[in-house]
């Protein structure tokens, strides 16, 4: 959802949101995944009481918010144990889910270790598009697990991601999520991450497509529509760059599923950082003192514009791994702000997303995600990658 | 979204998929609902932990003025809860 975790200024900033990526493993393989695309080369996940130790050590710290994401977490067998001692703790606890690995039993067994709220997760609004891009055959049992989380007494929260080949079924996502009596809908275009990154010719919408897309949505809720519609706008389209989460080291903590502590889900390719491990650290030092923690915290890092520039204060300079893949430069200014020298990274890529045939997405198929695909990307990793 | 219209009689209660907890690291109450916390001042932790669902507002009014030598905190409270329903904290009834 879209009401940002905010904390006042005055206070030390606490990790009050706690990302618990428990597994890259995922039985989908949707080509818009934010996931690294070298996952197949990442270590052993961690064990059921590793996970505790950092739901502990967190909570200590002060986390409040717990997700539970991936990958899919589901595939997790001790998902339960890992909520319940969520619970315990006294997280409020969120699941981020396809809804594959999920039935009934499961959804209350869920509910009885004490899961306060469940997403999950459409690719399309039909069962042809969702399959395709989910590269499996998932379209009803997504279907009936929505039903079954709302017949467990949560709120129905359901999240599509848009991009060009589902953005213009828009009225008809819309029309599903009534169907299915849903109460929340996350229409999230997609951020260029991971394989998104690798798959952004192909998946960037023209313009045109959004405006469609964004008047739809508008129009529903001046309709007095019943459901809460939230509408993600893609960054490639701004000319001012997101506050990416909500800065460095500031409220938000990601635990990857091989026990690197990372400021955000993608950090993990920005180069010369050490993240840390939390096998080997507590989170009170990972969040303190560790030199990657830190890396950014504050304005000293900066170079111009954003040194000088009177709204660093509120996008902190934009996204890190976001200047880091379009620049090579994880110090510059995120090329989404029309004030940055490279800005032109970004509008090239939307004048060709928006030319009359879009050369380079019909040059390149869509890489879907799976491990197979993660290999051969990654067959000779390139200089300076973990 | 119109004024929300509250009644001494109205029995008010934290909404669905929220949860008023106390939160040790920040000495204080918070409301945590989906992806979202909000840090609850004194005033507005007096009110909410006394709104069980089974309270009327009147009766919230009468304990925290108990509580607070007697003042009459009705118009606070009342206008408090307006804020928390327009903000879906709180559900009445």
């Amino acid at each position: 959802m879209t009401q940002p975790l905010r904390h006042d200024a005055q206070t030390i900033a606490r990790p009050l949101w706690l990302l618990a990526e428990l597994t890259y493993a995922c039985p989908l393989q949707c080509p818009y995944c934010s996931n690294p695309t070298e996952m197949a080369q990442i270590g052993a996940e961690m064990t059921t009481d590793d996970w505790f130790k950092v739901l502990r050590e967190a909570r200590e710290l002060g986390a409040a918010q717990l997700g539970l994401s991936g990958g899919e977490p589901l595939v997790r067998r001790d998902l339960e144990a890992i909520v319940a001692e969520g619970a315990r703790l006294g997280y409020y606890s969120n699941l981020i889910t396809s809804g594959i690995g999920m039935d009934e039993a499961r959804v209350n067994a869920l509910a009885e270790a004490g899961l306060d709220h469940i997403q999950i997760s459409f690719q399309a609004s039909n069962a042809e598009r969702n399959n395709f891009l989910a590269g499996s055959n998932t379209f009803e049992q997504k279907k009936a697990m929505a039903r079954a989380i709302k017949a467990a007494g949560y709120p129905m929260v359901l999240n599509i991601v848009l991009h060009r080949h589902n953005i213009d079924d828009i009225d008809d996502i819309i029309a599903m999520a009534e169907s299915l009596d849903a109460d929340y809908v996350e229409l999230a275009n997609t951020q260029y991450y991971g394989w998104a990154w690798h798959n952004r010719a192909q998946l960037l919408p023209t313009r045109e497509q959004l405006n469609h897309a964004e008047s739809v949505t508008t129009r529903y809720r001046d309709n007095g529509g019943r459901m809460k519609l939230y509408f993600v706008v893609p960054d490639y389209y701004q000319d001012r760059p997101k506050a990416c989460m909500s800065g460095w080291g500031d409220l938000f903590l990601n635990v990857a599923p091989d026990g690197l502590a990372l400021p955000c889900h993608a950090a993990r390719q920005l180069p010369g950082i050490e993240f840390p491990d939390v096998r080997e650290h507590d989170i009170a030092w990972i969040w303190n003192e560790s030199p990657a923690f830190n890396h950014f915290r504050g304005f000293d890092w900066m170079a111009e514009p954003c040194r000088s520039c009177v709204e660093k204060h509120d996008d902190f300079g934009g996204c890190r791994c976001q200047a880091f893949m379009l620049t090579g430069d994880m110090y510059a200014t995120d090329p989404v702000c029309a004030k940055s020298p490279s800005h032109h990274l970004i509008t090239d890529v939307v004048a060709e997303a928006n030319a009359p045939t879009s050369a380079r997405a019909e040059a390149q198929p869509i890489v879907f995600r799976n491990p197979k695909n993660s290999k051969r990307l990654h067959a000779t990793p390139p200089a300076g990658e973990r | 979204m119109s004024r929300p219209v509250i009644h001494a009689t109205s029995v008010a209660r934290i909404a669905r998929g929220h949860r008023l907890q106390y939160e040790p690291a920040q000495d204080c109450h918070v409301l945590l609902y989906p992806e979202g916390m909000v840090t609850l001042n004194e005033p507005a932790t007096e009110i909410l932990t006394r709104c069980d669902g089974q309270r009327s507002v009147a009766t919230v009014c009468e304990l925290i003025s108990a509580e607070f030598g007697g003042a009459d905190v009705s118009d606070d409270v009342y206008e408090f809860l307006r804020l928390a329903i327009s903000h879906g904290w709180v559900v009445i009834g």
